[in-house]
């Protein structure tokens, strides 16, 4: 083997193969923003409301206690089927007051159990992250989780 | 030292280990908070404790490579480095916006995408830092000797620069949002910083056992090559369950399974170098943090990372106290380890004097190593538990953790040997004693000679 690679062998099959893998890896990544936009995530509209919800989540750092589609923090419950887990999936006012309700009590400043802070949010605020969990929930995650627990 | 302006490490290491500090006394108030969960839960929550924990490690690790690259470039490419005060621009750069990052997390501002929570100007910071470094050292490279492991190392810093593009990219699809984060998590941890890693252990080997340099080099090049092979294709082990297609499930599946493969190889090519190394060097606690690095990240990286890796396991594992422990485990193996090894290295050069505190250094090994293992394992257990319970029987999250606080408590134990493991390294290697703790004995004689 020592005579057959060289390093300058070693080195041509590291920048060939290299280039290879990722010409290989952009053609997938267009396919999947194509397939994200047009399938997974078409079940619902990505409307101003969710938008604003993405931008409430992101201001606030729950990603830092909560996960969302499996990936975050590992502190606090997954959120991305929390809709499904309250049963208002398919109820935008509901999952609106519910959510609301739900925030408002925080924190429940109970001894020994984990705090959520509390978050002054507008009402449109509250509505936008209420939309914008739905519209995560209707994505199609390959049947992850295996079940309402999250 | 043959070249002054290697002297521009010291200021980076020292700073790198400055917030290295602030990391671990983050990570430990964050264990804390798994115990004792309204320990200061009104003034400083979780969310913004765990910010500092993981961006505090991440500029430290970059801090660490640009210093050992200004510390290494100079004596491969024979030459001075470009410019000495655009060095020190680099790094007031980077300091001025860590720190203005962390008092932004304090006061409540940041993004929400995980890692990625800098306010927009330090994210430019950043990016400006980045590139003052890149034109520092590619003119110092040109101008000088090229060899396999300055290639190597500034690909893997021109690649990681360039992925942070996607830093900035953040769109209105959760989706796709998740998709291009991992053009930077993922292509970051498991492509690009492996060929940093692999081009600053290649150079340790080579100064520390004496091995000849074309040995060196080709295995360097094999071993990039066999991460970049399967790391580019392995980010799909990230793509399962995020909204895109299910054809990442197999490749994902396959591609990084394939990732255990380079971390095999830079262990064992460690080893093979001190193997054939006929070279005493006197700094033995830099050999044992580089031995220890490429061990530990075969194990955190390599092992722990295949037992959730397949989609069949992944599908019950993912999101749960399983990735806390292979996170926490490659993170300290391959990138902290490593610096901590370059770190122990470049000191006593920069400082203008032998090797010392070897014995404190090397006991600052097995403590923090020691403690990142038991970490590991108590995590590991929770993970599995939480994985049956909640994944497999549907019990609510919550009521789940609540049954995990022995793990949680041992967790905290675990960090605590690590923290002061770690502020034990930082005393070794900024404080200087005048003897060892225990006098070395004579080398050994080699059997037969």
């Amino acid at each position: 083997m020592a005579e057959f690679l060289t390093k300058s062998r070693a080195r041509n099959v590291f920048y060939g193969g290299s280039i290879f893998f990722v010409v290989i890896f952009i053609a997938m990544t267009v396919q999947s923003h194509r397939y994200v936009v047009e399938t997974s995530t078409a079940g619902m509209a990505l409307s101003e409301e969710v938008i604003l919800g993405k931008h409430v989540w992101e201001r606030h750092s729950c990603i830092n206690c909560h996960s969302l589609h499996g990936e975050g923090a590992y502190f606090a419950p997954e959120l991305g089927n929390v809709m499904t887990r309250w049963g208002v999936q398919d109820e935008s006012e509901l999952a609106y007051e519910v959510l609301d309700g739900w925030m408002n009590a925080q924190p429940s400043g109970i001894e020994g159990r984990r705090q959520m802070p509390f978050f002054e949010l507008t009402e449109e605020e509250m509505r936008g992250l209420a939309e914008f969990l739905r519209w995560a929930d209707q994505t199609d995650t390959q049947g992850w989780p295996p079940n309402d627990a999250g | 030292m043959k070249y002054q302006s290697q002297k521009v490490a010291l200021a980076y290491i020292v700073c790198a280990v400055a917030l290295f500090g602030i990391q671990v006394l983050g990570g430990l108030l964050a264990g804390w908070i798994y115990v004792s969960p309204n320990f200061l839960s009104e003034i400083l929550p979780f969310n913004i404790v765990r910010m500092i924990h993981t961006n505090a490690l991440i500029v430290w690790l970059l801090l660490g490579f640009f210093g050992a690259a200004y510390f290494l470039i100079p004596e491969e490419a024979e030459r001075e480095i470009y410019s000495v005060k655009l060095a020190y621009l680099q790094l007031i750069i980077l300091v001025v916006g860590t720190l203005g990052a962390v008092g932004s997390y304090l006061v409540g501002i940041h993004g929400g995408r995980e890692f990625l929570e800098q306010p927009l100007w330090v994210k430019f910071g950043i990016l400006v830092a980045a590139l003052i470094f890149l034109f520092n050292v590619s003119m110092t490279v040109l101008a000088g000797k090229k060899t396999a492991i300055t290639n190597v190392l500034l690909l893997g810093l021109w690649l990681l620069s360039l992925l942070w593009v996607f830093a900035f990219i953040n769109p209105d699809n959760l989706s796709l949002d998740k998709m291009y984060w991992w053009f930077v998590v993922h292509l970051w941890v498991e492509a690009t910083w492996e060929l940093v890693m692999a081009a600053i252990l290649a150079f340790l080997l080579l100064k520390l056992t004496g091995v000849d340099r074309e040995v060196v080099e080709k295995w360097l090049y094999v071993i990039v090559a066999t991460a970049l092979f399967s790391g580019i294709l392995g980010t799909g082990h990230h793509f399962y369950w995020i909204g895109l297609p299910g054809y990442w499930q197999w490749v994902g599946s396959i591609f990084s399974t394939f990732e255990v493969i380079p971390f095999f190889l830079m262990m064992s090519f460690a080893f093979v170098m001190v193997w054939k190394g006929r070279k005493n060097h006197p700094n033995k606690a830099a050999l044992l943090w580089s031995l220890g690095s490429s061990t530990v990240a075969f194990f955190g990286a390599g092992v722990w990372g295949f037992l959730h890796t397949l989609h069949g396991v992944n599908f019950y594992s993912h999101g749960t106290q399983i990735t806390a422990a292979h996170g926490h485990l490659a993170f300290y193996g391959a990138y902290v380890a490593l610096n901590l090894a370059v770190f122990t290295y470049a000191m006593p050069m920069l400082r203008g004097r032998e090797p010392y505190n070897q014995v404190l250094n090397m006991a600052s090994f097995w403590l923090m190593t020691g403690g990142m293992a038991f970490m590991t394992f108590v995590l590991t257990f929770a993970g599995t538990i939480q994985t049956h319970m909640q994944r497999v029987l549907g019990e609510y999250y919550m009521d789940v953790q609540d049954g995990l606080a022995l793990f949680y408590m041992m967790r905290f134990g675990a960090g605590a040997a690590v923290v002061i493991g770690a502020l034990l390294f930082i005393y070794s290697i900024l404080v200087v004693r005048k003897r060892e703790v225990i006098t070395p004995g004579a080398a050994n004689p080699v059997p037969g000679e």
